[in-house]
């Protein structure tokens, strides 16, 4: 048995699986823990609705709770709210700064969005610099854009705002 | 549960076959396309799509009531049980041609989204607040290309005029009115499919002139994808994506 503040305790050493350097709690999919009949009732949300990674992190969030002793897990998704990288908190944009990946600059666009693509002045991870271009819309996940830092040379990745 | 409505659950159909059908065609670029950026956003954006599926195909099987999950109306269905947009099941083609049609399905796509997001169908409307998001990247993305091709070299201009004048004939479904149009609005499930042609035109044809291509007039040509009557091109893609569950029924995964 673990109660609802043990529960998220062990959720925030749950990692990403496609950024380790956070936890699913820093990514703001974790919404909810319940103590429900002697176990636990999980409510996370999918980031994107393509996202490979969303069995994985339920099965690491029932799998981590199971063996911290809190009996019967079970993992519901929820899509609404959609999820927003508002919810990523303050540390863990650091950390993703730390990681090599761009955070997703300012807070995510609301209402209809200009159809061509309008250059930001993204800092450099590596250097500060915001000197840089972007290379490609979608980097390895859907989630990030390839960039590339003029005055370093390094490219590096941007978690896009949504 | 509640009976029941035809005309819903053939609307919801109608969305989630759209972009089942172009994520599955668009995920044939993966590891063919010019460049690897490209391949990999062409990937992602095809995971997206069939994310949205997913939901949307789940919606179905609920409002439906049968017990058909998202697999079962996926993988079980036959071409002319299929209610896409023609659009989306026309083969690839060059990589102009892939991303004008992204370029006129994702702006539709945007714009049917934003008016989903009042839906009386509250689990539509979730859908949608999940999907607009991915779709105004979608949008973008293949709208960047559309110019960068259009107004580039000589070469580039020719085949993505080419392209437009092969897929712009197909748009004209977009907005076909269907039989289940009036109940559907009615019920505030979503909009009429003709309310979103000016809006759409507003939102494409600047950006066409922008690539200095040459819009085409309407002609009397029609598609009727979403009615279920096919161009040839549905039924191989469908054989190949449903090849593993005709083979091994209920094979688990």
């Amino acid at each position: 048995m673990l109660t609802e503040t043990q529960a998220w305790d062990v959720l925030h050493a749950v990692p990403d699986p496609e950024i380790p350097v956070i936890s699913v709690t820093e990514l703001g999919i974790v919404r909810e823990v319940l103590a429900r009949d002697g176990g636990l009732h999980v409510v996370v949300t999918p980031t994107y609705s393509g996202c490979p990674a969303t069995e994985v992190i339920s099965q690491s969030i029932h799998d981590a709770l199971v063996a911290a002793g809190a009996g019967e897990v079970s993992v519901e998704t929820r899509i609404a709210p959609a999820w927003t990288t508002d919810w990523i908190t303050e540390p863990a944009k650091e950390k993703l700064r730390a990681y090599g990946i761009a955070p997703p600059g300012g807070d995510a666009p609301v209402g209809p969005q200009p159809i061509r693509f309008v250059p930001r002045k993204l800092a450099c991870p590596r250097c500060g610099s915001t000197d840089t271009t972007r290379l490609s819309q979608f980097g390895s996940t859907a989630c990030k854009a390839l960039y590339r830092c003029q005055s370093c040379l390094e490219p590096f990745e941007y978690f896009k705002p949504i | 549960m509640t009976t029941p409505n035809p005309a819903h659950i053939e609307y919801v159909t109608r969305l989630g076959d759209n972009a089942l059908i172009l994520g599955q065609r668009m995920s044939e670029w993966c590891g063919y396309a010019p460049v690897l950026e490209e391949d990999m956003a062409l990937a992602n954006m095809s995971l997206d799509l069939i994310g949205q599926a997913r939901m949307l195909l789940t919606r179905v099987g609920q409002l439906e009531g049968k017990g058909r999950d998202e697999d079962q109306l996926a993988f079980l269905r036959t071409e002319m049980l299929y209610r896409n947009l023609t659009l989306c099941e026309l083969p690839n083609a060059d990589f102009g041609r892939t991303m004008v049609r992204n370029f006129l399905f994702a702006s539709f796509q945007v714009l049917m989204w934003e008016r989903l997001l009042a839906s009386s169908d509250t689990e539509l409307a979730a859908i949608a607040a999940k999907s607009i998001k991915e779709a105004r990247y979608h949008a973008q993305h293949a709208g960047d290309w559309v110019v960068r091709l259009g107004d580039g070299t000589s070469e580039s201009h020719e085949r993505t005029q080419a392209a437009l004048d092969y897929l712009w004939p197909y748009t004209a479904e977009f907005f076909a009115a269907t039989p289940s149009d009036e109940a559907v609005a009615a019920a505030g499930i979503g909009p009429a499919w003709s309310e979103l042609e000016a809006a759409w035109e507003a939102v494409v044809v600047p950006v066409l002139n922008e690539a200095t291509l040459t819009v085409p007039a309407r002609t009397p040509f029609k598609s009727y994808g979403k009615f279920g009557r096919h161009s040839e091109h549905l039924g191989h893609l469908l054989s190949e994506m449903q090849y593993l569950q005709r083979t091994y029924p209920g094979a688990q995964w």
